[in-house]
């Protein structure tokens, strides 16, 4: 299990600083969800977590050691879009995690265990209701279907950390619900920690335990880039109230005005 | 009435299409033959479809005093010889240095601006170079094919690796991939249909450079031919051959797109070509 601690997080492309000073503690087995306005660093963040950006200045500690600075299999990704391989079936998708571990070489499996793997990948993805379609290629699966097919693949390596970037926003509002439920179940069942970028603040406020709102404290409208964002608001999912819901609302969309004026 | 963009010929009307061409063409041709041999019954120029027949049946099936052979068939068995070796030879050059480069962000620093120079340089400007190295042989002609293209198709398929979606090539990290199974399960089996797309586009070239190294030194072959003939003004018989040539370019065209679709059957088949 593994708890992170940031501290002091700076990042910066070039003049752009996107980050700022940002302090966060996160125990195992949170379901941390991150909205904000679009453009303020969300994706950056997850970056970051992941291991494909660096940070400028700080520290990102995972059970107390500095992150590993490139991807692994401690920390599983679900992008919006082109997170499964098109020349794959579904099965094959998600069999590919554990072939790459059974075979160095060829990343390839064969006979009894390649079977084994084989019932692994499909009860997972029984359980992500994707039982019917395992010889599909996923260029033949709905939006929805296909990122299932893109949890199932991460599921199999059993991550630690799941960080999902927008999963579910190109979904219509009912299969969105669905996933919800798909998510919240595995959530529980696995206990592993959730990172989930959304920018639906409500669907922030239905799922997961905790919600991290990405803004800038401070702007400056001559030079956008000057000041970064950092965390806002980081409220409990239980103690969220429709109150705050709107002061949350109206803060951000308070800056967006600030921005376009 | 539909927008013309979509208005699609059915399928014997679409071969119909086809034809059309041909037969205005092959008509034109007749008719400005007959009008020349009206006027001289020994015109070379333009000579008449029973005469390029005769030659041919003679080609193909008469051996030659010579050396015994039937012509027609061992230059295009020579030709299709040094074709098919000098392109499965770029392709398989072109497969693994192109991949390393795509994928490999130091091999690529190293590499890429030599093989950007080797580019530049026009492929027939090295013939004879070849000829001093390799000999007159086989050797150099497959040499000028693999030149010629290679850097073409080493450009291409690097250009397609790194268009492959990075967000592909993370997710097989977090699965657990190292460098060596991301080239081989992920990068590998996606540029190949594309290789194949590569290697068509580049098919008109490797026919370009066969022909001028056949056309120079060769004792066989479909160039050689028509070079040879050439002093006789035989138009009867390189009329014919040109034609044979093009039937063949086609034919492997055909070929390879049909297998990068039976081979790779998850491309997606909504793309405009399938219709
Ligand atoms: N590789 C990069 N190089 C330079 N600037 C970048 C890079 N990636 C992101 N940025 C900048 O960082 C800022 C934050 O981008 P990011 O993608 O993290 O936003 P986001 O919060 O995910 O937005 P959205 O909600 O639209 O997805 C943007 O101003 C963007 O221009
Ligand atoms: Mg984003």
């Amino acid at each position: 299990m593994k708890t992170i601690e940031i501290k002091h997080l700076w990042k910066e492309y070039g003049d752009n600083i996107v980050l700022e000073d940002l302090n966060l503690s996160v125990k195992a087995g949170e379901f941390v969800t991150l909205v904000g306005t679009s453009g303020c660093g969300k994706t950056t963040f997850l970056k970051l977590l992941l291991g494909i950006e660096t940070v400028t200045r700080g520290k990102i500690l995972l059970d107390d050691e500095p992150l590993v600075d490139e991807p692994d299999a401690t920390r599983g990704i679900v992008f919006q879009r082109y997170s499964s391989f098109p020349h794959l079936n579904v099965v094959e998708n998600v069999m590919l995690g554990e072939e790459f571990e059974s075979s160095p070489l060829f990343g390839r499996s064969f006979g009894k265990k390649r079977q084994a793997i084989r019932e692994r990948a499909i009860k997972i993805l029984k359980r992500v209701g994707l039982g019917d379609a395992i010889d599909k290629y996923p260029s033949e699966l709905s939006g929805g279907m296909q990122q299932r097919l893109a949890i199932a693949q991460a599921l199999i390596k059993n991550p630690s950390i799941l960080l999902l970037d927008e999963p579910f926003g190109a979904l219509d509002p009912g299969i969105r619900a669905d996933m919800h439920e798909l998510i919240l179940d595995i959530w529980k069942e696995t206990k592993l920690t959730i990172f989930m970028i959304t920018h639906d603040l409500k669907e922030g406020f239905h799922l997961g335990t905790r919600l991290l709102v990405f803004d800038k404290r401070r702007h400056d409208p001559d030079q956008p880039n000057r000041y970064g964002a950092t965390i806002t608001y980081d409220i409990p999912v239980e103690k969220t109230d429709n109150e705050t819901l709107d002061e949350i609302t109206g803060s951000m969309s308070n800056k967006k005005q600030e921005a376009t004026l | 009435m539909k927008r013309l963009i979509n208005q699609h010929p059915r399928r014997i009307g679409k071969i119909l299409l086809g034809l059309i061409p041909f037969l205005l063409i092959l008509g034109v041709y007749s008719f400005a033959s007959n009008e020349r041999l009206e006027i001289n019954p020994n015109d070379k120029l333009m000579p008449a479809f029973s005469t390029m027949a005769d030659s041919m049946h003679r080609m193909m099936f008469e051996p030659s005093k010579r050396s015994g052979e039937y012509l027609f068939w061992t230059d295009t068995s020579s030709s299709l010889k040094r074709l098919g070796l000098g392109v499965a030879i770029s392709a398989f050059i072109s497969l693994v240095v192109g991949i390393f480069l795509g994928i490999i962000p130091k091999i690529r620093a190293g590499v890429a601006p030599l093989i950007t120079a080797v580019s530049l340089i026009p492929p027939l400007a090295i013939l004879p170079i070849l000829f001093i190295i390799f000999g007159l042989g086989e050797v150099s002609k497959v040499m000028l094919i693999v030149l010629g293209i290679t850097p073409f198709l080493i450009r291409d398929t690097q250009l397609r690796v790194m268009e492959l979606p990075e967000e592909q090539i993370i997710k097989a990290q977090t699965l657990g991939a190292n460098s060596w199974q991301v080239i081989t399960r992920v990068v590998l089996p996606q540029i190949l249909p594309k290789l194949i797309d590569a290697l068509r586009l580049s098919l008109g070239s490797a026919w370009l450079f066969l022909i001028a190294a056949e056309a120079i030194s060769s004792t066989s072959g479909l160039g050689y031919r028509i070079f040879l003939v050439r002093r006789y003004l035989s138009m009867d018989v390189i009329l014919p051959y040109v034609v044979w040539i093009a039937i063949l370019a086609f034919a492997a065209d055909y070929l390879l797109r049909r297998l990068s679709r039976s081979a790779f059957p998850w491309q997606i088949t909504a793309t405009r070509e399938a219709k």
